[in-house]
């Protein structure tokens, strides 16, 4: 892979799109396991910037940031779809608009 | 020339699939594109020289917590009429206005982004500079990290085991009823358990 000379900017730029795409997706779409998905990209566009400036300056830091953001999503996907199966059990739907009340 | 054609190729494949996953009615479709885009990421990782983020990527990203999401959704049994709810949701007039909005944001960040300047480092940053630095000054961070998975591992357990242990009661329960009663079909009782 030598002489390859990818611009850093490039990549973040990669990076920002993926992120951008997430939120939308965060904000436009009700259903509650699409809003997880968001939250994978948007994770995921974050750990893609950290090993980009990693290689930028060629330290394993940055690939040990994504290693944390790879736990943090794993645990917090665990217990959203458990949430999510609560939520299908209880309201027999998807939509987040219908848990708006923690009335338990 | 080429190897630099790759990476924009594979950028253009992340966003998009990511693009095409974030708006599909039907969540497992958006799921297989969704697998695409994080493959799609790796092999930038791979790029950018950094081949055990990459493997990472797709045995715990691609692998796991993608079969954890297809796992959930087939638990859930959503069918077509979820489909169809699904698209009433996604009019354009739901995500038009802020979209509008993000996107100057985003012309915003680009501008700030275009002032970066330098390649990214050829060479490879391999597991065993990545494994030294994990368990040398970073060995707290490990340690935090397992205490969150373990938060994590405890909190669903706890949250899928209720919701199944009252299925089953509540399945158990109508079952009685019914055959106490003896009025309704059998078809009701296989809804009921499922």
């Amino acid at each position: 892979m030598d002489g390859l000379n990818i611009p850093l900017s490039h990549i973040l730029l990669v990076s920002s799109l993926l992120f951008a795409v997430g939120m939308l997706g965060l904000m436009m779409r009700r259903n509650i396991i699409f809003i997880l998905m968001s939250l994978e990209v948007m994770l995921n566009s974050t750990a893609l910037a950290f090993v980009a400036a990693g290689a930028h300056w060629g330290q394993p830091d940055g690939q040990i940031v994504f290693m944390l953001i790879l736990s943090v999503a794993a645990a917090e996907v665990a217990v959203g779809l458990g949430l999510v199966l609560q939520i299908q059990r209880r309201f027999k739907s998807l939509d987040m608009d219908n848990a708006n009340r923690m009335q338990g | 020339m080429l190897e630099i054609s790759l990476f924009y190729i594979a950028a253009t494949v992340a966003l998009v699939a990511t693009i095409l996953a974030m708006t599909r009615a039907n969540a497992i479709h958006a799921l297989i594109y969704l697998i695409v885009s994080l493959l799609a990421v790796a092999v930038i990782f791979f790029l950018i020289g950094a081949p055990f983020a990459a493997a990472l990527e797709i045995v715990i990203y691609a692998g796991a917590i993608m079969v954890l999401f297809v796992f959930v959704i087939m638990m859930l049994n959503l069918g077509e009429e979820g489909d169809a709810r699904e698209k009433q949701w996604l009019s354009p007039a739901v995500w038009a206005g802020p979209t509008l909005l993000a996107v100057i944001l985003f012309a915003e960040l680009l501008y700030i982004i275009s002032s970066v300047e330098g390649p990214v480092s050829t060479a490879q940053v391999t597991a065993k500079q990545v494994g030294l630095t994990l368990f040398g000054p970073y060995v707290l961070a490990v340690e935090i990290a397992s205490m969150l998975l373990l938060a994590g591992l405890v909190g669903s357990y706890h949250l899928g085991r209720r919701a199944l242990d009252r299925n089953i009661h509540e399945a158990d329960a109508r079952a009685l009823s019914e055959s106490n009663s003896n009025s309704t079909s059998d078809s009701n009782a296989d809804k009921g358990a499922q």
